[in-house]
This record gives C-alpha cells, structure tokens and sequence, in this order.
C-alpha cells in the first residue's frame, strides 16, 4: 500500500520524501480539523458529575 | 503485494490514527479549550468588573466593615446561562492565570464541554454564598480540563467565586472519594439530605482517577468571606485579576 504509493511518485528519493512528508501532515491536518470533532461529537465520552 | 501486506499496514493504519485521536482528545484539543474557556471567564469576569462600576458611577466603595450577610443571586438561571466565575490559583500553570472558568447553569455536555463555559452548576443545589451547598462539576482531563488540577489541593487554598454581585471565597476543606452515583455529597449538609444547614459549602466534583471515569473525585470549601463587587477583588488575588482584566 505505502509501498505502491512510493513507487507511483516522481523523482529522486529526496523528493518522494518530501511529498510523502507533505501528504502525512496534510492528514493530520484534515483529522484534527474536522474528523477528531466530529468522532468526538459521535462518541460523546466522560462523566465527571453525579447523579 | 500480497493480501496478508496489506491488511497489515491497514491495521498499522488503524493503531496510529487511534493514537493520533488519543493526543488530540488529551493534549491538543484540551490545551486549545482550556485556553478559550480561561479567554472566556476572563471576559465575563471583567464585564461583571465594568457593569458594576457603570451602575455606581462615582458613588464610594462601602466602608470594609459593613458587607453584612453575603449577598445571594436569586436569578432565575436557564440551561448553559453564566451564573459565576471560578478562580482557583492552585489549578494555575506557574506563572499564568489560566484557570479562570465561566460557571453555567445545568452540567450537560453543551456546559462541561464548551469552549466558552466548561464548569457547570447543579441547578439543584444552592447559589454562591448561600446557607447549603454550591455545587459544581468539571472536566479532570480532556476539554479544558477545569479541574484537572484537583488534587493538588491544600488545606485552606482559596476556591474564589465572582458572581454579578460580589467575591465569595471559599477555602479548601477536605476530599472525598466516591462512586458515580453518591448524589448525597449535593446535599445542603453533604451526606445528610434530612439535615438543615448552617454552613456555606462550595463543593467540586470531577472525575477520578485522572483519565478515567470510575469514581469521583469530591472537593469541598467552606466560605470564608465575600465581599461586594464595589469592594474590588480580594487582596490575595488582586494582581491576577488586574492581570486577566480587560
């Protein structure tokens, strides 16, 4: 899977890299963002009262 | 590539994403809260400050000696309204006043997990400097943390309350460990429902052990003085709050 991506990507190693680098934080990003809220919102965690 | 290759890094693929999820929940989105709730209860506290002084005009400020009996909120609070401000200096960062929270009416999620409240009032239980109980409820981890320092309590710390009308501090008493269903530690005298209070208790409620949800963690204070708005702040934090005042 990683691997096939490595080898569909252009230039010299260095380069793959750095794409690949790019991609992984592009990532996170989208997952802090708007996927984390929204698991969050879903699993609607922690109790701190009583009752 | 081979099947079994690529179930693997999908299950690699898995493990990482949970705990990327993990350091979000518990650092990055809780550093980002807690730093909106404390923006927040600033800025209410100090609109209490300016609406005060906007109705007492260039009346003086009451003679230190006659504050009488603490005055009691008798507002009639809807679900997620501000009611209070919370300001504990032990639950600081070193060096910052970053525990400021906004106390609201009501502990559902839209309070306790809000980037503008985080602190939640138990409508059933009394107001601030009232003869009973002010009971409240935060979060230990995650969403701001209100109460993430809890246990770093000492005796006689200052639990300060600012309401629309005055200061009420409260000092630190005791702990108490419980489980998730002991609704008696809201009563007016904690653990005796059938009892008629003289005591004014603030009491915090939390979650325990930290990053977990088994027991509760109970704080108690018992009020050792208040002041009217028009009186300033008490002394021990007047600096903090001339620090987080707009």
């Amino acid at each position: 899977m990683y691997g096939a991506l490595w080898r569909i990507l252009p230039g010299p190693w260095w380069l793959r890299l750095l794409i690949m680098l790019v991609l992984a934080a592009a990532a996170v990003y989208a997952l802090f963002t708007w996927v984390f809220p929204w698991v969050d919102h879903i699993l609607n965690p922690i109790n701190v009262t009583v009752e | 590539m081979s099947v079994v290759g690529v179930f693997g890094e999908l299950l690699v693929t898995a493990g990482v994403l949970i705990l990327l999820f993990l350091g979000w929940q518990l650092w990055w989105n809780d550093a980002i809260m807690a730093g909106q709730q404390s923006q927040a209860a600033s800025g209410q506290s100090s609109k209490w400050i300016e609406d005060e002084r906007a109705a007492r005009g260039d009346a003086p400020a009451p003679d230190p000696a006659d504050y009488g009996d603490p005055i009691v909120d008798t507002t009639e609070y809807g679900n997620g309204e501000p009611l209070a401000v919370m300001y504990v200096p032990r639950f600081n960062t070193p060096g910052t006043v970053d525990s400021v929270r906004t106390v609201a009416q009501g502990y559902g999620l839209d309070v306790l997990n809000s980037f503008e409240l985080g602190v939640g009032h138990y409508p059933e239980t009394q107001m601030p400097g009232e003869v009973g109980n002010f009971a409240i409820a935060a979060h230990r981890s995650a969403y701001g943390g209100g109460m993430h320092e809890i246990e770093q309590l000492q005796l006689g710390d200052g639990i300060f309350i600012q309401t629309k009308d005055g200061w009420y501090t409260y000092r630190f008493r005791d702990f108490e460990y419980v489980t998730p269903d002991s609704v008696d530690v809201l009563a007016p005298v904690p653990h005796h429902p059938d009892l008629q209070p003289s005591d004014r208790l603030v009491t915090l409620t939390t979650c325990n052990p930290l990053y977990s949800t088994a027991e509760r963690l109970i704080a108690y204070g018992v009020l050792e003085s208040w002041q009217p708005l028009s009186a300033g702040p008490p002394a021990e934090i007047a600096a903090d709050v001339a620090r987080w005042e707009q």
